[in-house]
């Protein structure tokens, strides 16, 4: 830390407290919003400050949803962008985590064959082979379903490479270490590989999770009933209505509540997030 | 082979591991014929070397980098394939027996410890995947952790040591295994000077306490020379020669061997020269090609040695070490030998390693002389040592 004399640390920190404004006054606004009269909003005479509908406005969001276009509960659509976003992580994770252990430890025809496969496919996200997707998800019957979301999300080149690049670094002698103390393949995986990729697998669950609970595309395409809807369609739904004024209180409420769970899991893993991304337990 | 050893109660007294562990500890000699490690690409690692490590020896393979020593060990250990010939451990060819099988533990150079295992951990680890019952593993671990001095680390992680205990946490390893084989790859390297002369007299200590076969591969020849009972002198995927590493140090069997046992390097010098082909007429010493001299044969001195080697010097250089100094000269007239490897001087300088501090000064032209025993003797490709 540079510790600054007198007028321009104050300048530096009147800076830092602008940019903190500009990024968090919308947060709070929202916030604001979801606490006041609709009746208010609508008049364009929302106060700054927080009105009193708090609870109210929260259980209804929560627990009933809105009157008008979705009837969906938003705690239920959380639930499915929960599940939607760990089953995308977890998955992801899993899947590539495994596959990279294939391409790092393992001497087998086409192996770097396969590996520039899942590197090609880096180029290709998801909107560019949309159509083809669909229809295999179709085709499984699997619309309206947990599996629907997230299976065609779960396999990651990124994650894949971020696990060969770790690998890479873990020195041979672990490996040769391990065979001499008599541990197979699976068991240097489970006793050595994997304990070392906490931090790794902790920084791509922040990431990855991020990025599933954010999903709009996909489960916009793949979800037709209410039930399986995630928040962040319902959110987009809310606002358009046609024949009722917008609930602008639980669409902020909503809102609201979309972004609490992925500051929980910022907060929540943010030693090893860091960790993982700046070092490497060795 | 098949003949048992006495329990090692009664052979060494002193043994860590009372006998009740491995009461009967079979033969474990180690057996290399004419074995070959050839690369997919057609690079030939190891052309074909023969070894024979006998029960309870300590043998130590020397070489500068690149000379296949770590690859051979890598062989016997069961980590690099085999392409060629046989390897032996106790009597049984091991040529496609899995590391683990082989009933050998190694040291690495970097340690290999698992980070996130505490030191009781990375013992434990090789016998708990033997299936061993969590008693028996306790009282090895904590047997060589008291042996070892690491007592009262086992709770650590490896990051949490330093180096000298990292290395001791890496034996611990190797010993609580009670193998047949131990094998070291230059396991002290990582270490500053001091620490690993100390680590260098336990780990014989401790090989001689517990009598098991080891091999050790290291680039250090003072370590190779301190350490060995049969010492390997290899160089591009060969042995040079094999033997107790006094014999080799008096007797090298190559100018490979003469220049890279012994710190500062043997001088080596055509016998081509007018200057030197004169002194060396008319005795057997005239049909050599090189002539070689340890730095400590050579003493400044106006008299001539009969049969012996005189040279006039002129000094460039001194290094004052304290017991000894290191009289570095250049020869009057030019040697046309090309230096053969890496370790060698280059041609037309000799050093001259005298006791106490005393000099000659820099610039100074001074006659260093050998007698004719101490003057080692190879023919024109430096491939052979000549009686004489």
């Amino acid at each position: 830390m540079v510790e600054e004399e007198g007028f321009r640390r104050y300048i530096a920190h009147i800076i830092l407290w602008i940019g903190i404004a500009i990024v968090a006054f919308p947060v709070y606004l929202a916030f604001v919003a979801s606490t006041q009269d609709n009746a208010v909003i609508a008049n364009g005479q929302m106060s700054l400050l927080p009105g009193g509908h708090f609870f109210q406005t929260y259980y209804q969001t929560i627990f009933v949803g809105t009157s008008g276009s979705t009837r969906e509960p938003v705690g239920n659509m959380m639930l499915n962008s929960l599940v939607m976003a760990l089953l995308i992580a977890l998955g992801k994770i899993a899947v590539s985590i495994i596959s990279a252990y294939a391409i790092v430890y393992f001497r087998f025809p086409f192996r770097m064959a396969l590996f520039w496969l899942i590197f090609i496919t880096l180029m290709l996200p998801v909107e560019v082979r949309i159509y083809p997707t669909y229809k295999i998800v179709a085709d499984l019957h699997m619309l309206d379903s947990y599996a629907g979301l997230s299976l065609p999300l779960i396999a990651s080149a990124t994650a894949t490479l971020l696990f060969r690049q770790f690998f890479m670094t873990v020195p041979d002698e672990l490996l040769e270490a391990s065979r001499i103390d008599g541990a197979g393949p699976f068991r240097f995986f489970w006793d050595t590989l994997l304990p070392l990729s906490r931090t790794n697998m902790a920084a791509l669950f922040v990431i990855l999770f991020i990025l599933g609970w954010n999903q709009y595309l996909w489960p916009l395409l793949i979800t037709t009933r209410d039930d399986m809807q995630t928040i962040q369609i319902g959110i987009r739904k809310m606002i358009t209505t046609t024949d009722a004024l917008t609930e602008w209180p639980i669409v902020m409420a909503t809102a609201v509540l979309a972004m609490l769970p992925p500051v929980f899991v910022v907060v929540a893993m943010q030693k090893l997030f860091v960790r993982g991304l700046v070092e490497t337990e060795k | 082979m098949g003949s048992l050893r006495p329990p090692c109660v009664l052979t060494s007294p002193h043994s860590p591991f009372p006998t009740r562990y491995s009461p009967v500890q079979p033969m474990a000699n180690v057996t290399l014929r004419s074995v070959r490690k050839t690369y997919p690409g057609g690079f030939e690692a190891i052309k074909g070397v023969d070894v024979d490590v006998g029960d309870g020896q300590f043998c130590v393979l020397v070489g500068p980098s690149g000379c296949g020593k770590s690859t051979l060990l890598r062989m016997v250990a069961g980590l690099e394939t085999v392409t060629g010939g046989e390897i032996d451990i106790g009597g049984r060819v091991v040529n496609g027996v899995e590391p683990a099988d082989r009933d050998i533990a190694m040291v690495f150079q970097n340690y290999a410890l698992y980070p996130h295992m505490s030191v009781y951990n990375n013992m434990a680890y090789g016998l708990r995947n033997r299936g061993m019952a969590e008693a028996e593993i306790k009282t090895r671990v904590e047997e060589a952790a008291r042996v070892l001095e690491l007592s009262a680390m086992l709770e650590r992680k490896p990051r949490q040591l330093s180096g000298g205990q990292r290395q001791r946490v890496a034996m611990g390893r190797a010993i609580v295994r009670q193998p047949k084989v131990f094998l070291f790859d230059e396991p002290l390297s990582n270490l500053d000077a001091k620490l690993r002369i100390a680590m260098r007299v336990e780990i014989r200590k401790l090989q001689r306490r517990l009598n098991t076969t080891s091999i050790y591969v290291t680039h250090d020849q003072l370590e190779a020379m301190t350490l060995a009972d049969i010492l390997v002198v290899m160089n591009g995927g060969q042995v040079e020669q094999v033997g107790n590493p006094l014999d080799i140090y008096e007797k090298p069997a190559t100018t490979f061997v003469a220049s890279f046992i012994g710190a500062p390097p043997m001088n080596l010098m055509s016998t081509r020269p007018e200057e030197i082909r004169s002194q060396l007429a008319g005795s057997a010493a005239a049909d050599a090609g090189i002539v070689g001299i340890r730095p400590e044969d050579f003493v400044i001195t106006d008299e001539t040695p009969a049969g012996g080697l005189v040279l006039p010097l002129t000094v460039e250089a001194i290094e004052r070490v304290g017991a000894e100094t290191f009289v570095y000269g250049s020869r009057e007239q030019e040697d046309q030998r090309v230096a053969a490897t890496p370790g060698e001087l280059p041609p037309g300088e000799v050093i001259v390693r005298i006791p106490g501090t005393q000099a000659p000064a820099i610039g100074a032209r001074i006659r260093v002389a050998a007698v004719r025993a101490k003057l080692h003797l190879f023919s024109d490709d430096g491939r052979t040592r000549l009686k004489g």
